[in-house]
């Protein structure tokens, strides 16, 4: 090692600097940074409700069942934030077809009035995170109907909620747009006890 | 459609205006020319050499290589042992064990080499300490080492001294990860990722059931894991996860940040060894693969999942299974394509999900390992495919072949052969064997030609050092994370031993001068050679594997 002028030792303190200076004082200068500009954000995006009490956060999607409220999309994980994933279904998997086929069929039983030409792909796919917080606009307007019935708000109203609370591709392209599933569903209960 | 086209079309300009100029400053750091900014960055490096007891004196090539290797190595070791002591070392809030020592193994090797393979979960298989002082760290550590190794290779065949390991990896931490990691992580968390060392939160959700949420130093996490071409996640589905990409602007700077460093490197080259056209010739090669590629993808993940269209549900979103709302179609091909020809490995779709033919596009770019390629090791073989169209072109019209104005001889030749048939022979090897035992064929989840795929994908992706997986594969056990962990090691550090060799072979010879017969490697003519080499040596090797995966599953979905 001597004639290549250094040695163990050295690398060894060498990953060491590296470690600190990278792995440590990096990170925690930027979360002191981002705590104090951008609070917000930097503690997750988290929603309460009226008594202070966390309630999810807007970037995590929840699972809903009641007809009465906004469903989201699939998820094997059952929107479980502990983790995250989906089932890597290869689009020549058979349980793939099958789950889709399932799910088309539940949802125009729930959705008597909707044909399914009009139920976008997003609403009976597993999203990449099993935590997706959107739905497309399309989806949640396929939704309307059942959604009016079940809470006695009229479809315009929520036509309406569905316009406010759909987060648009960032600078008008990049992305798409989505509407957050969890925070239209806030807005109805807001709108059902007034 | 068009909105999603113009979408990708503005995210590459964006892209494209802001590489020239970055590579340009990068020449300006290796050729320790003085900076305004010295003044902040001599005494972070001072204070790096100071720690380490390191001088930075010119090495020659095999000392430079021994440096390196040694460095890595010993990196590797103390990773290792931080991750199988994490259950008793602090800042472990969700108390997780030691990892077990395949799994150990292989993620400090992943890691190490800029691979980023996880074959554990984010969530569930590291401490809040092993995230920063083992996978950040080596975040660094990595693209550092990797920059550092093509610079000398620039240096090497530009003639002129091939510098010191240590000096270039520390400049490449201080003066290029470290700033630019910082500015991003900030800007990320104000675009809203989570950047707290208060992991856990437990919401009851509207429908009365109880979520935990995971937060974490996220933001300063991205920053370095697009940047150093890493792309392992803070999350087990990576860019995926809301709180890893929340809208389309993190994922239009992610893309950008994936190719910053690896497709700027041509323009470092040109003005690095004085000829800025011979590295515009590379770029614009490099990147007409990369958009012939992203066109195809793009036209067949907009077709959707045919099987799936024949329900009669509504499909003109593409196909979604495996997709996020908030980034859409569009813009989820087209970091699938940035994340495999940058080997970066980060994803925000899931890649088993991809329809066949953009399944297959992002197997090719890991297969050719050269469309820009990783930072460093990417640029590399870049210059590894173009002496070789030299040699073939000379070849062809009865010359030697020259490179910058320095023959390109039998000894050359050999290390080059040796590097170029290495790849190959790891990838198709490999998973010859995966398949042939069942340690490997019962990992395979998804079941007809897609799973010879799968095993196609894992060793592509370990092999060109990339990471993203068709993460259906079971590959969390021992003969995985063996056999990865081997393709890993030797992928990343054969190549770069072979090719300082030819940098130290062409380092001292004689400049030939160019006459009217020399071949010009700086004009259009060359980059149409450099693009039909890389197709006729580089994809028909794998063509065969190609046909009886992606290829079969295309024509069993119509």
């Amino acid at each position: 090692m001597k004639k290549h002028g250094f040695s163990i030792w050295n690398l060894m303190r060498l990953s060491l600097g590296v470690m600190v200076i990278c792995g440590l004082l990096y990170p925690l200068a930027v979360t002191a940074v981002g705590q104090g500009l951008f609070n917000k954000q930097a503690d997750g995006s988290l929603v309460y409700n009226s008594e202070g009490k966390v309630i999810g956060s807007e970037l995590i999607g929840q699972s809903f069942d009641e007809p009465g409220y906004f469903h989201s999309r699939v998820s094997s994980i059952n929107y479980d934030a502990a983790g995250s994933g989906s089932p890597n279904y290869a689009p020549s998997n058979p349980n793939l077809i099958e789950r889709t086929i399932q799910d088309t069929e539940r949802w125009s039983e729930q959705n008597p009035e909707v044909s399914i030409e009009d139920l976008p792909n997003d609403l009976v796919t597993n999203s990449a995170s099993g935590l997706d917080p959107h739905i497309s606009p399309e989806a949640a307007l396929s939704q309307v109907p059942r959604v009016a019935e079940f809470t006695g708000i009229n479809e315009k109203t929520l036509e309406n909620l569905i316009e406010t609370h759909t987060q648009e591709p960032s600078m008008g392209i990049f992305g798409s747009p989505g509407v957050n599933v969890l925070m239209l569903n806030l807005a109805i209960d807001e709108k059902r006890t007034p | 459609m068009v909105i999603a086209f113009l979408s990708v079309i503005f995210t590459l300009l964006i892209v494209g205006v802001t590489l020239k100029p970055f590579g340009l400053y990068m020449a300006h750091v290796f050729e320790n020319h003085p900076t305004k900014l010295d003044k902040v960055f001599l005494p972070v490096e001072k204070l790096f050499y100071k720690i380490a007891g390191l001088k930075t004196e010119q090495q020659t090539w095999r000392s430079y290589v021994m440096a390196l290797l040694l460095t890595n190595t010993v990196m590797i070791l103390i990773v290792y042992a931080i991750f199988r002591l994490q259950g008793i070392l602090p800042l472990n809030p969700t108390e997780i064990t030691g990892m077990d020592p395949t799994l150990a193994f292989n993620t400090a090797i992943s890691f190490m080499t800029n691979t980023n393979l996880q074959h554990y979960s984010g969530e569930s298989g590291l401490s809040l300490l092993s995230q920063m002082i083992g996978i950040l760290f080596m975040m660094f550590a990595a693209p550092a080492t990797a920059l550092a190794v093509a610079i000398a290779f620039i240096r090497g065949i530009g003639g002129k001294p091939i510098g010191n390991f240590f000096q270039d990896f520390v400049r490449a931490i201080v003066r290029v990860l470290l700033p630019v990691s910082i500015l991003f992580g900030v800007i990320f968390i104000a675009l809203g990722m989570p950047q707290t060392l208060h992991t856990i939160i437990t919401a009851n959700t509207l429908s009365g059931e109880e979520q935990t949420i995971l937060r974490g130093p996220v933001g300063s996490f991205l920053s370095i894991k697009e940047f150093g071409n890493n792309g392992g996640g803070f999350y087990g589905v990576n860019s995926a996860h809301p709180f890893e990409n929340p809208n389309g602007l993190t994922n239009l700077l992610q893309i950008l940040l994936m190719f910053l460093l690896p497709a700027s490197l041509p323009f470092t080259y040109g003005k690095m060894v004085g000829n800025k056209k011979q590295g515009n010739v590379l770029f614009a090669s490099m990147a007409t693969i990369f958009v012939l590629f992203l066109t195809i993808s793009m036209i067949s993940e907009f077709q959707g999942n045919p099987v799936l269209n024949e329900t009669g549900i509504e499909h003109s979103e593409g196909s979604m299974e495996g997709k996020e709302v908030r980034l859409g179609t569009a813009q989820s091909t087209l970091y699938a394509l940035t994340t495999t020809a940058s080997e970066t490995g980060a994803v925000n779709t899931m890649h088993d999900t991809l329809t066949p033919i953009t399944g297959m596009l992002a197997l090719g770019n890991m297969m050719l390992n050269t469309v820009f390629g990783g930072v460093g090791a990417g640029f590399m073989n870049i210059l590894m495919y173009a002496m070789i169209a030299v040699f073939i072109a000379g070849l062809m019209v009865g010359r030697t072949p020259e490179f910058l104005g320095k023959k390109i001889e039998g000894k050359e030749m050999k290390l080059l052969a040796l590097t170029l048939l290495i790849h190959p022979f790891l990838i198709l090897g490999a998973s010859a064997f995966a398949l042939f035992t069942p340690l490997g064929s019962d990992g395979i989840s998804n079941p007809g030609f897609h799973g010879l795929s799968q095993v196609f994908y894992e060793y592509a992706s370990s092999a060109g050092n990339n990471g993203s997986g068709f993460e259906g594969l079971g590959d969390a056990t021992p003969f995985w994370n063996i056999s990865t962990g081997i393709v890993m090691y030797i992928g990343r550090y054969f190549s770069m031993v072979t090719l300082l060799a030819v940098a130290g072979s062409l380092v001292s010879k004689k400049v030939v001068p160019t006459t009217k017969g020399s071949f010009r490697t700086d004009q259009p003519l060359f980059g149409g050679i450099l693009v039909g080499t890389i197709f006729i040596v580089g994809a028909l090797t794998f063509f065969p594997g190609l046909v009886l995966g992606p290829v079969a599953e295309y024509l069993t979905l119509k």
